[in-house]
């Protein structure tokens, strides 16, 4: 049957829903004060800071999982020094999590900047002469006018972490159960022959996970301008 | 209460040069634009930091940049109300209302608020969000939420001027009653003559940076070599009192010995009002004419002759009410030998019914 999904595959999907879902989560914070400090400050390597945030974006993903494997390997300078916390990446789960999260950080960048720099700082600067210090500007009046770009950016990051294969697989592999994403699930079932339906229902899973982010987004922002607004 | 200003800042093309008091009541900064009134209520509100400054209220030092002071504008305790009400689109009027006191961690107190709501009429508004209101609800709504920051002084930048002449109708009664109602000192920026005519205590002119005159509102405004908006704009203001309704449809004001008609005021009997007499509709003669269709003529003498331009004077009429300008032509001054202390009769064509005070 086409909609009979083995267990592997269910694992699959389950892991590929947890990866993306962590990855966005601890990504978010990151983004946020980067897109904040790109939008409101002037410092010196602004300009860098932004290239850095992009570079993701252009590189290609095998030289990113590459990087992160020499920085967050076991014997990486960082990968080496976390696994004294008994934190590890390589060819863990958390590995997966870690390369999603660092593909979709520009996108998030991006998305949350972009609604950053939409708040009239005429606004911040009426809440100051009533009284407001600048934490409770930015928790009262910058971060709720920002929500809707948060969500649009998480969203995005999260159907990006989704469909990460690149950065992925050179980083943690593909160990099914541990590492082996949909995506990379799908490209597995591809090298052998006779799975094509197998490989169809994770397409199909993939899809759907994409669309239904997609809507999310799209209803998640349509409520928050409409709370704002009253319109 | 009374508020200390001394500013000097130096901009690209120009510099701001000022120092005033401002005391009770309201004190507008009247000038056109580039004079600098919004450098200086900037500066006063902490949004902006002017090279060398020295303000403060009651002794309260808000910046003095020879100490190395400098308060930032959330420590300020200030009413700020802005040409743009600069709503918060996200919270519901009520919220905002009540914005001040929440950054404060003060609570709100409720019968001051209950005041002020149906001060400025806006109790049916409080659920609804900014995106939903009129432009003189959005602004009537900014002024409450500048009073309920609790403020130790209001600061107004152009706030009528977004709007068209009826809600400005609206609005300009709320703020005589803030003025009126309240002790809190109140700097209004405007360059409108009839808002300075209405609402001012007390007149800061500027010109180019500079303050050109300073001083109660009825001297200032009848002050002649005065012109902050041009030669158009110029009229002297007097204090009148309503004193009858007649039957033909006019109504009798009372200022001095003189009496001012004009057509039918809602205003009962005994009012003040303050009436704005515009320089280029009043005329002049040397005997008391006849045969003339103008109602009100007013006898007095020649307090002053400016010369504007090259063919216009303005002439500074006594009269038992209050000075009184003329906008005349030097040939006429001339021709009918205007001199100081020379007797005349103003012929005024339009009063203009500026305020209840």
């Amino acid at each position: 049957m086409l909609l009979d999904f083995s267990p592997a595959e269910w694992q699959a999907i389950g892991l590929s829903i947890k990866v993306s879902f962590v990855a966005t989560l601890f990504s978010l914070p990151f983004a946020l004060s980067a897109a904040y400090a790109l939008a409101r400050w002037d410092f010196i390597g602004k300009q860098f800071l932004n290239g850095l945030v992009h570079l993701p974006l252009v590189l290609p993903p095998v030289v990113t999982g590459y990087l992160l494997l020499v920085v967050f390997g076991t014997r990486g300078p960082i990968g080496g020094f976390l696994q004294d916390w008994s934190l590890v990446f390589a060819f863990r789960w958390t590995g997966a999590a870690l390369a999603a999260a660092i593909m979709a950080f520009p996108l998030m960048v991006r998305a949350i900047r972009l609604s950053l720099e939409a708040v009239d700082p005429k606004l911040e600067q009426a809440a100051a002469t009533l009284g407001a210090s600048r934490v409770w500007i930015f928790l009262t009046i910058t971060l709720p006018l920002t929500v809707p770009g948060i969500l649009a950016g998480t969203v995005l990051g999260f159907a990006k972490a989704l469909g990460e294969f690149g950065a992925t697989i050179t980083f943690v592999s593909a160990i099914p159960g541990q590492t082996q994403t949909v995506p990379s699930a799908i490209y597995a079932l591809l090298q052998v022959p006779g799975q094509e339906n197998a490989a169809l229902r994770l397409v199909m899973v993939s899809v759907v996970l994409a669309m239904g982010a997609l809507l999310l987004s799209e209803v998640l922002a349509r409520r928050a301008i409409k709370g704002m607004t009253g319109a | 209460m009374s508020l200390s200003i001394s500013i000097q800042h130096a901009f690209a093309d120009f510099a701001l040069d000022v120092a005033f008091e401002a005391p009770k009541g309201l004190t507008v900064l009247y000038g056109r634009s580039g004079s600098g009134k919004s450098t200086i209520i900037n500066a006063v509100s902490g949004l902006i930091r002017p090279h060398r400054a020295k303000i403060s209220i009651d002794g309260q030092v808000l910046q003095d940049s020879a100490a190395g002071l400098f308060k930032s504008a959330h420590k300020r305790k200030l009413g700020y109300i802005f040409q743009d009400s600069r709503l918060f689109p996200h919270l519901t009027v009520a919220r905002n209302l009540d914005y001040g006191a929440r950054a404060a961690r003060r609570s709100v107190d409720a019968m001051q608020r209950a005041r002020v709501i149906e001060m400025l009429g806006i109790g049916n508004l409080l659920d609804r969000k900014p995106s939903a209101l009129s432009g003189g609800e959005k602004q009537r709504v900014a002024i409450g939420r500048a009073l309920l920051a609790d403020p130790q002084l209001i600061l107004a930048d152009e706030p009528l001027s977004s709007l068209d002449a009826a809600r400005k109708a609206e609005i300009l009664p709320y703020f005589e009653r803030v003025r009126d109602e309240t002790d809190i000192p109140i700097i209004y920026v405007s360059h409108s003559a009839n808002e300075v005519a209405r609402l001012a205590t007390t007149v800061i002119a500027l010109e180019n940076g500079k303050v050109i005159r300073k001083g109660p509102a009825l001297d200032v405004l009848a002050d002649p070599t005065v012109m902050p908006m041009g030669v158009s704009q110029v009229g002297a203001v007097l204090n009148v009192r309503v004193k009858a309704h007649h039957s033909d449809g006019l109504t009798e004001l009372s200022a001095g010995h003189d009496s001012y008609f004009l057509p039918r005021l809602q205003t009962d009997i005994g009012v003040n009002l303050r009436v704005r007499l515009p320089a280029s509709d009043v005329m002049l003669a040397l005997g008391r004419p006849s045969g003339l269709s103008a109602l009100n003529i007013v006898k007095g003498r020649v307090e002053a002759i400016q010369n504007t331009g090259a063919s216009s004077a303005i002439v500074k009429v006594s009269t038992s009410a209050g000075f009184v300008l003329a906008r005349v032509t030097q040939r006429s001054v001339t021709a009918m030998g205007l001199d100081l202390g020379v007797s005349c009769f103003a012929i005024v064509k339009t009063v203009a019914i500026a305020s209840d005070i």
